[in-house]
Order: structure tokens, then sequence, then C-alpha cells
């Protein structure tokens, strides 16, 4: 009978704590869905005045918002589409070849890493002026390129670490040549890796502040724009596009962890 | 051997170094047209090299490789009408049994149907039809490595090799494999190179076997040649259990030879020797005869240190004066005493005769020329 008790005791105080770490979690983000919905138009938008959807139709007024999410999103493709390039041809060249400094080359790829983010953005912006390069997109573009290059390389370092090279020799075995086998064989077995480190570089790109904004410019990406404008209290239509994004990205993560994908690719081959 | 069959591949004075660790040296082979040749040695002995260069993942550093009687030098491997089943098995991990089969087909751009045809029906010979949707993940290690034969066969080679390809399966399914291996190959008729370092897999499987030491051939021959006459006391002591008594010639007379070894003498059979020649005699343990008394023609004696009953055979050993142990494994008959004297001989011709001298001035001769 006590035995029973204490089981019972046991499993409420775990349900009890695990629901305030999510509680913990998912509260504020809670809070932002809201308020996106809220009537309030006092600032600071806190109180709750009844439900509208007033602040999307106000979101898609809202040219400087748009525009500054467009820039992210333009900034976040192409720095990952750099990043990806590079960290893939640096992952597998360094798994594949020995060379003299290897040992520093590896090293020194924590830096960008592991230095303070702020540090980061000072050296950049002090490069850019002193080699004269206009600040703006092109700068924040390589910024960002910098910074998510080494993600995507320990993300597909990873991958090779359990990677037998003998697979490609049984493909040039076989009668394929360098670039028939590094298509078929050494891409689609790295993909996952590759594509997790890519998923890693666009989400740092999307959410990074600290060096846009010493890289920027005149430009201003959707989380600088963020920023200036809870100066005054977070507007409400900021929070309207946050949900937005929110919905996009838990879309998203949905479309990767379920077989979705895999079934609509079955389907186009059949 | 059949001396009429024809040569597939031919090795000619290849050497191969890597910086200075000279792998391969002066090496010379014949391979012939539907063999079964497996390369024999301990790890580190070359023949992984060897077959790496027939392969083309490797390149000599001198010599030539031929198959059909065309250099093969410049062609990548990809060129090359071999295919190798590898050691890792290196399956690909993304693609089906099917599609891993089909590979080679597909990169010769064989026409859809034909790849189905010629899939399914290389699947069925391995024993996997009804496997061709599941993953190499899926599979157990012995029908991994049939995934990687069906693959390896699937173009028609001219040369299969097989680099240990057994080497990860438990000794069960290994036995089982050497001989579903043996039945590929002859229901196929196509060369097997095969590579191993287990020298009962290559008794039992090979036409042929040849056997490498640091790089250097040791000896050429079938199962049979190797073990009744050793050519080198490397071979005698690689393949099975041998006695060896270093010593040399006292008196070479009318095809008998009188033979000094260090803890005493014999009489033998031979004729390729000369008075003072340095050499190895070899009797194989259930060769090795005992007896209680004396026997004429051997003064070669100690005592019974062992006496070990293994069922099928009773196996003793005998310490000789100078510490030497001698094994002898004789079907199980009456038991000795231990600490008893014994008087060891053999039947003539049981006793292998291996020239030392002429290895010892060979390496001697070769130290030189590599300085």
């Amino acid at each position: 009978m006590k035995r029973k008790t204490k089981a019972a005791v046991k499993k409420i105080a775990g349900i009890v704590f695990c629901g305030l770490v999510y509680l913990f979690l998912f509260l504020p983000i809670a809070v932002i869905v809201t308020n996106s919905f809220n009537a309030t138009t006092a600032k600071p938008y806190l109180t709750w005045r009844g439900f509208t959807f007033d602040w999307y139709v106000k979101l898609f007024d809202n040219n400087t918002l748009l525009t500054s999410f467009g820039v992210t999103i333009a900034i976040a493709i192409i720095s990952t589409l750099l990043a990806t390039a590079i960290g893939t041809l640096a992952a597998v060249g360094m798994y594949k070849y020995k060379f003299r400094g290897k040992g520093l080359i590896d090293g020194l790829l924590y830096i960008p890493v592991v230095i303070p983010e702020i540090v980061l953005g000072i050296s950049l912006l002090t490069l850019f002026s002193n080699t004269h390069i206009p600040r703006g997109m092109l700068t924040l573009i390589f910024a960002h390129t910098t910074f998510s290059t080494p993600y995507v390389i320990f993300n597909v370092r990873a991958r090779l670490a359990g990677y037998d090279q003998s697979i490609e020799e049984a493909s040039m075995d076989l009668g394929a040549n360098r670039i028939a086998t590094f298509k078929n064989i050494t891409l689609p077995v790295l993909a996952p890796g590759i594509s997790g480190g890519a998923l890693l570089a666009f989400t740092l790109s999307i959410d990074d502040v600290i060096v846009s904004y010493f890289t920027n410019g005149q430009v201003k990406t959707f989380p600088l724009k963020v920023m200036e404008s809870i100066k005054s209290g977070v507007a409400p239509d900021v929070n309207a596009l946050s949900t937005l994004i929110l919905i996009g990205t838990i879309l998203l993560v949905i479309l990767t962890k379920s077989d979705l994908i895999k079934k609509i690719k079955a389907l186009v081959k059949r | 051997m059949a001396d009429e069959k024809k040569v597939i591949v031919e090795i000619k004075n290849v050497n191969k170094l890597y910086g200075d660790n000279h792998v391969v040296k002066d090496f010379n082979l014949d391979v012939y047209e539907g063999e079964f040749l497996t390369l024999l040695g301990s790890s580190g002995c070359g023949k992984t090299t060897t077959l790496r260069m027939i392969a083309g993942f490797e390149e000599p550093t001198s010599g030539s490789i031929s198959v059909e009687g065309e250099d093969i030098h410049n062609k990548e491997p990809y060129e090359r009408d071999v295919n190798t089943v590898f050691q890792s098995y290196a399956l690909f991990p993304h693609m089906t049994i099917y599609d891993n089969v089909a590979y080679g087909l597909k990169m010769k751009k064989v026409k859809k149907p034909e790849i189905k045809e010629r899939v399914t029906e290389m699947l069925d010979l391995v024993q996997l039809g009804g496997f061709e949707r599941r993953y190499p993940s899926q599979l157990s290690g012995g029908q991994k490595q049939r995934v990687a034969i069906a693959r390896a066969l699937i173009n028609k080679p001219k040369v299969l090799l097989l680099d240990e390809p057994l080497g990860a399966l438990d000794l069960k399914l290994r036995k089982q494999m050497q001989l579903e291996l043996k039945r590929l190959q002859k229901k196929l008729n196509i060369t097997f190179i095969y590579v191993t370092h287990d020298q009962e897999e290559a008794l039992t499987m090979s036409d042929r076997i040849c056997i490498m030491n640091e790089g250097v051939l040791q000896q050429v021959g079938t199962p049979f040649d190797i073990y009744e006459t050793p050519a080198t006391k490397f071979v005698a002591t690689f393949i099975g259990e041998t006695n060896i008594f270093d010593g040399h010639v006292l008196l070479a007379e009318n095809g008998r030879l009188h033979i000094a070894v260090e803890p005493g003498d014999f009489v033998v059979n031979g004729t390729d020797f000369i008075s003072g020649d340095m050499l190895s005699v070899s009797v194989r343990p259930e060769r090795m005869l005992y007896s209680e008394t004396p026997v004429e023609g051997f003064n070669l004696s100690g005592t019974v240190k062992d006496q070990i009953y293994v069922g099928s055979v009773l196996k003793t050993v005998v310490v000789l004066s100078n510490g030497n142990e001698v094994k002898i494994e004789r079907l199980a008959g009456q038991e000795l005493p231990k600490g008893g004297r014994v008087y060891l001989y053999w039947n003539d011709g049981d006793a292998k005769l291996i020239h030392t001298f002429d290895n010892v001035f060979a390496s001697a001769v070769e130290n030189i020329v590599m300085e």
C-alpha cells in the first residue's frame, strides 16, 4: 500500500516538474501569439482589449517591416548556400587529405564559434572599413557566411566520422568515374550532415543581431528592425509577423520530421 | 595444373614502395583463366596491396600488370574489367539491395528491363531473392557479404578480386560461405584472386596458393604441393604444424645424406645437396615416429614431456637434449611413460629438406643491393 502511494507521488511530482519546465519555455511565445490578436492601441500594448485581426492587416501595410523581413530571408538564403558549399568542401577536403598545418587549421575553426559575437562584429567592421567595402547587403552576406561556415563544417565532419571510404572505391570499381561517384555516392551519403549544417546556418543568419548591427550600413534586417521598434514597447504588428514566422517554422519542422517528403518523392517517382 | 591453361593476369617484376617502405618486392605471378588463386600471408605481407594494384586503387612503383595480355597501367579502376569484393563489404548504405546490385549495370548504361532481369537472376544465385527492397542496415553480416559478391559479379568481370571477404563472419558462417564461394566460382567459371591470412581457408578453397612473406613471393602451388613440399622454411612453418631441425650436411654419398643437427644426426635420402650445405629439415607431426629402442640411421632421442589424448589423435611432446620440443601426432595407441626415453625417426620421404644457405645468401645479396 505504502509503496503504491510512493510511486504515485513520484509520478505526479514528475509530471508537475516537467509541466513547469515546458511552461517556462513556451509561456513567452504564447504571450507574443496572444498579443498579436490583442485589440489594444494604448502603449505598451499589454492590456487585453478584445480579439482582432487588425495587426495582421496593418502588418501588410507596413512596408519597411516587410522589406526588412525580405532582406533577412535573402541574406539567410545566400549566406547559407555559400557557407554550405564552402563548409562541405572544406570538411571533405580535411577528411581526405593530409597536409602540413592541418591541426592548426582545425583548431582555428573553433575561433569564430567561441569568440564573443561582439568581437567578431567589431573585427569584421574594421576589416570592411579598412578595405573600403561599402557596408550593406554584400558585407552582411560576407559576415553571415563567415560565422556560419564552421557550423556546416562541424556537421558534415560528424557525418564523415562514420564514413567508409571504400564505398567510393566500390563505386569506381563498378564503373563510375570520379564525378559520378561524388554525385551518386559521396553526396547522398553525406546529405543528412550537409542539410543539418545548412539548416543551422540558415537559423543562425535569420536571427543574428550583433554581427549584423556592425556590418549592415543602411540595410535593416528584421531583427534589427525589431530592436529599433521595441524602444516604444513591442508593437503588435511585430508580434503578428513573429507569429507568422513561428507558424512557418513549425510547419517546416513537421515537414522534415515526418516522412511527408519521402512519401511525396515516392509518389513522384511512380 | 594443366599446362595448356590460358594466362589471364600477368604480374611482372612489380615493386611497390611507400616512401622507404618496400611493401611488394619483385613480384612475378601468372594467374590462369578460371582458377581460384589465393594470396596467403600474415598481415602486412603485401597481399592486399598486390590485390589493390590489380584493381587499380594503387599504382605499382615499377613493373607491369596485364589482363588478357593488355597492360592496364594507364587504366582507371572504372575502366578495368575486374571487380572487387571489399573486406568491409562497402555496400552503399543509402541504396536498397536491388540498387546496390544494379549499380554496375546502371553505370554501364544497360537498359532497365535487362537490369531487372540480371539483378533478379544474380540475387537468386546468391540466395537473396526477395530482399530487393531492403537496405544494407537491415541485413546480417552473411547476407551483406552475399550482396557484395552479387554486386561485384553482376558485370561479369574477367577476374574477381576478394579482399578477406569472410574475415568479419563467425566461424560457422565462414565455413559455409567458403563452400558457397567455391561453388559460385565453379559455376560461373570466373577467375578468383582471393586474399586471406587464414591458411585453413586457403587450403579448403584454392586451386593454387601463392604464399607471401614481407613482400616476397615464397611459393606458388597447389595446396598439396605447398603442404607436402614447402619451398622455404617460412612456408613449412606457416602452413600447418611442423618440426624444424636446422643443421648441415656432413656427407653426401650415393643419394644418401648424413645430416647433423644440434642434438643429433641422421641419414636420409636426398640428391640436391653436397657436403657442408646448410639446411632445414621439416617433419610434420603426423609423420614423426618414435620407438623405445634405437632405430638404425637415426641418432635423435629425447624424453617424453607430455601426452594429450584429444579423441582422434594422441599428441605427444618430446624434449630433445638441447631443450627443443618435438610435436608428434599418432592415431591413439599405447601411451608412453612420462619422462621415458624415446628414439625419433621417420620414413624416407617424410622429411622435407630445405636449403637455408640460399635464403641467407639471397637476403644478404638483397641487403647489399638495397644499400
